[in-house]
């Protein structure tokens, strides 16, 4: 295992070899006629080749291997139980499988955080938890008092958004109550985009808002027209949100444009819940029609459809793309279902007696969590994390100085709202719109730049050289010679006489005033 | 059934003892990390605006003499050695490190025109001034007489030393070649009967010299022949040469036209390069050790760092105290830039303005590389562009460089109006590479 074979490590190259829209390849490389030009291209291709090489045989310092399930005989996966798991796993992971009985409260949304360790969970009546759930350290548990609709974790395990009754608040990791966000008026569903510092919320009113909690100024507030929206999921490739209507449409917004950049008609009925996976290829989405559709982003087309008896709640696709879905007290895990239609899914798992609100795959854990209307469980499903983290961008095990220093870096590499687009590459491509456009926005941006000043107009002066008279002249008429003008050139040639007149008279020196 | 669920073992993620280092385990798949150009340009401009935040380039004046510095030179084997001529006839050998002066004498009656190092003995300096005379010295020695006097027929004005050989040539009315033993110059070269007010020998080819003339020319010699090589005319007067120390038979010379010329020795018709920037007379330039970049110093009071290869400067620099520029210097571990002005001082800057000074560790030095690389693979995007291009520039150059381009401007507007009204291909185009060339004499 040491020394990779070459054909599994050609495989591998292809995933790092980040493409060049076919613009660098050998056949462009020998069109060029410029040496020093070919030279530096043919050198930038074997350095990107070096790299990919390098980052494909550095997949053997991989330690961890994806978790799975087979059955063997005549039993399927989907038959098999949580408990039946359970006795075959060690302790460890089956600590992983457990049941918080909350009854009081309300269904329950939830959130984990970037990394997997810590999870927030929200009661609809106001109950809010956090905890370590690895460890099964606790958090906070405060009670809010009034209608939490949705949680979310910020930027790290210290802060996590409410969207309550009427305000979003913002919250401390001891519970303690920071920030009111007054703008955000009774919303459904919150959103973290994590590279952008921006939190995103969505409400009844319709209106989608953008605020950067590093700086805390609100960057952007949408108005949807579509009424008020309660789905919305983030699209973790190119940081755009995904809204789902009444009218059976999901909308895709940027912060930079005040109209949805997509507009797809994906059921016959009010959308319910919309996933996007996490390389930014596919999008399941459920409607109140009972389908199940399955998307490419990319090109806007579908791939399949599936049938579920009640229409599902709560979508949620994991890392290795498989796909859970929350329908009535049932989860079900499909797997590989994007490319090909699958006949039976992967797992099965009934919560009986009550009604699936929020599922949620945990990352880098073979964990699903899910809230229901009597608390919160997790469930083990063999293969859905991604088994290799990488420290630099989320890690479970990151000490409280590491994760000081790796919230300092992210805020330095903080990224501009203004680069949220669909392409996320697009940065540092050659423009190609045609001069005459370019020319006429740099027009127009310098127009606006100047909107201030207003339109010159001349001063009113009674005489000198802007009197009223040659203001006369000057309008329009300029090539008409009519009785009226040629009076009004008789007068000025005899006033400039007598000034001449009056000159020459006076022995005076002529003064600047002249 | 054949089940497996990830199960991290916690030791092989955290470190065992508060003295280790911590455990960091990488996964290079690019869908776990998302919008890599954007975080890539974040980092870049960040960079951008740190290197102009922390560009501070002036390291310090050596001040002591009186009158303008109007000659230096940088001993070849004392990295911190440096000598400066002034015009009262004083000449000093300043320590850089410790920023002092360790020996002084007035030598010459009138200006020192021209000093230099001998590479091959170490402790000789040499000194040329208008009052015919060159004199060695020898700071070691207690007595302020000059070890070895050599009396000329006319003005001196520039002194260069052979690599190896004990020859050294003097310019005045023509080119001498000076064996140290005898009194009398070995050589001379003469070809039209101006006088000639730069010398400079070969470090690498070491029997060939350039000179500079007041009749607009370049002369090659070669030791080795009685007569010169070639002859080179531009347009207008060649202030100093200065042979590319990695590359044997290319020069630069810094003309009066406000730009320096790059030629290749061997084909003189047509420059390698032409480095434009400043607006006004570029009296003197250096080239690094490593042949990559320029510095060259103006008559408009300003510094410039050229890169060779590249047409415009990378860095400028300027101080209101500095006045008219009259010789640099680039350090021999090109890190360092001098400036020798009329306002009496010896200036030492930073090449990199903003290079941290000092011994750097692993991890800094590799972020600093990776902050570079960043900063050029970006660097053609315009916020980047505006930034990283930025210089506070004084006033007077400023009118003065607006003043250039719209005199330029017009008179490329004049040339393309009197081509678009004339026969087709009667006004052919000139290359900017040959424009300032009047011709090369063999």
């Amino acid at each position: 295992k040491l020394i990779m074979k070459d054909s599994l490590l050609e495989a591998r190259i292809s995933k790092y070899v980040r493409p060049t829209g076919g613009k660098l390849g050998p056949k462009q490389l020998k069109k060029i006629k410029n040496r020093k030009l070919k030279g530096t291209l043919e050198r930038v291709e074997n350095y990107s080749q070096e790299a990919a090489h390098k980052a494909a045989s550095h997949e053997l310092l991989l330690i961890e291997e994806p978790g799975y399930l087979e059955a063997e005989g005549i039993e399927k996966t989907f038959n098999i139980t949580q408990n039946k798991l359970k006795e075959q796993l060690d302790e460890n992971s089956a600590k992983k499988i457990f049941d918080l009985k909350l009854t009081n409260f309300g269904p329950y949304s939830l959130d984990y955080t970037r990394n997997g360790r810590h999870m927030v969970i929200g009661g609809r009546k106001g109950h809010l938890i956090t905890r370590d759930w690895l460890e099964n350290k606790p958090g906070c548990e405060i009670h809010v008092k009034e209608t939490v609709r949705d949680v979310k974790w910020l930027h790290n395990e210290l802060f996590f958004a409410a969207a309550q009754k009427k305000y979003v608040f913002i919250y401390d990791h001891n519970g303690l109550e920071i920030h009111r966000l007054k703008k955000h008026i009774e919303v459904n569903k919150l959103e973290f985009l994590p590279y952008h510092f921006l939190l995103v919320s969505v409400g009844n009113a319709g209106w989608l808002k953008y605020q950067d909690t590093s700086t805390g100024k609100l960057v952007a507030e949408l108005r949807t027209k579509l009424g008020g929206c309660d789905t919305m999921v983030q699209n973790p490739w190119n940081a755009i949100i995904n809204l789902g209507h009444a009218n059976g449409t999901v909308t895709l917004w940027s912060p930079n444009m005040s109209a949805p950049l997509v507009k797809m008609l994906t059921h016959r009925g009010p959308v319910k819940a919309i996933s996007v996976d996490h390389t930014g290829n596919y999008m399941a989405t459920s409607g109140l029609d009972g389908r199940l559709k399955l998307w490419d982003i990319r090109t806007y087309k579908p791939l399949q459809e599936y049938f579920t008896r009640t229409p599902a709640s709560s979508l949620s696709i994991s890392q290795l793309g498989l796909l859970g879905v929350g329908w009535g007290p049932h989860i079900t895990v499909w797997k590989d279902a994007f490319r090909i239609k699958q006949k039976s899914p992967y797992m099965n798992h009934l919560q009986p007696g009550t009604q699936i609100q929020d599922i949620q795959f945990c990352p880098y854990e073979d964990a699903l969590g899910f809230g229901h209307s009597y608390g919160v469980s997790s469930i083990l499903i063999p293969g859905s994390g991604e088994p290799n983290f990488d420290s630099l961008e989320a890690n479970p095990y990151q000490t409280k100085k590491q994760r000081q220093e790796a919230e300092v870096h992210s805020l330095l590499d903080k990224i501009q709202p203004e680069m949220i687009m669909l392409d996320p590459t697009f940065i540092g491509n050659i423009d190609r719109t045609s001069k005459e456009i370019q020319e006429k926005e740099r027009k127009e941006q310098e127009e606006e730049e100047r909107a201030g000043e207003g339109k010159w107009e001349p001063r009113n002066k009674a005489r000198g050289k802007n009197s009223s008279l040659r203001r006369y002249l000057r309008k329009k008429q300029k090539n008409v010679i009519d009785e009226r003008r040629m009076k009004i050139t008789r007068i000025e040639q005899e006033r400039k006489a007598n000034k001449k007149r009056q000159k020459e008279t006076d022995n005076k020196p002529p003064t600047a005033l002249d | 059934m054949k089940v497996k669920v990830l199960s991290r073992n916690a030791s092989d993620y955290v470190r065992e003892t508060s003295q280790d280092i911590h455990k960091i385990k990488r996964n290079f798949d690019p869908s776990l990390h998302p919008f890599e150009k954007a975080r890539e340009y974040t980092r870049a401009l960040n960079a951008v605006k740190l290197e102009r935040l922390f560009a501070k380039p002036f390291v310090g004046a050596l001040s002591g003499h009186v009158d303008g510095v109007y000659c230096m030179a940088k001993h070849p084997l004392k990295l911190t050695t440096i000598v400066s001529g002034s015009g009262d006839g004083e000449l000093r050998i300043w320590n850089l490190s410790e920023q002092t002066a360790t020996w002084n004498i007035s030598g010459h009656k009138g200006i020192v025109r021209g000093v230099c190092c001998s590479p091959t003995k170490s402790d000789f300096y040499y000194s040329c001034g208008t009052d015919k005379t060159v004199k060695i010295w020898n700071p070691n020695e207690l007595s302020d007489e000059p070890i070895n006097t050599f009396i000329g027929k006319s003005a001196f004005s520039a002194i260069d030393h052979h690599r190896s050989d004990l020859i050294f040539a003097t310019s005045g009315s023509q080119v001498d070649i000076w064996d140290e033993n005898r009194s009398n110059p070995i050589k001379s070269f003469t070809w039209g009967a101006d006088t000639i007010h730069a010398v400079k020998f070969n470090q690498i080819e070491s029997n060939i010299l350039g000179s500079c003339g007041t009749d607009r020319s370049i002369t090659l010699h070669d030791l080795r022949m009685n007569s010169p090589l070639a002859k080179l005319i531009l347009q207008m007067k060649t202030n100093a040469i200065s042979w590319n120390p990695m590359e044997a038979f290319n020069f630069t010379a810094a003309n009066e036209d406000h730009n320096c010329y790059t030629f290749d020795m061997r084909k003189m018709d047509c420059a390698l390069n032409v480095l434009k920037g400043h607006v006004s007379a570029v009296l003197d330039l250096d080239y690094s050790p490593t042949g990559e970049e320029i510095v060259t110093g103006a008559y408009d009071r300003t510094l410039r760092i050229f890169h060779s290869r590249k047409g415009h400067s990378r860095d400028i620099y300027h101080t209101k105290r500095m006045q008219r520029i009259f010789c640099v210097k680039f350090s021999m571990d090109s890190k360092y830039v001098l400036s020798g002005s009329d306002d009496g001082n010896v200036r030492l800057w930073k090449a990199n303005a903003s290079e941290k000074i000092g011994p750097k560790d692993y991890r800094e030095r590799a972020h600093l590389e990776y902050a570079e690389k960043l900063k050029d693979r970006y660097k053609n995007l315009p916020e980047l562009k505006r930034i990283s291009r930025h210089r506070h520039i004084p006033k007077a150059v400023k009118t003065a460089q607006n003043t250039k381009l719209i005199m330029l401007q017009s008179q490329r507007r004049k040339e393309e109006n009197l081509r678009k009204h004339s026969k087709k291909d009667s006004i052919p185009y000139k290359a900017e590479r040959k424009k300032s060339i009047i011709g090369v004499a063999k």
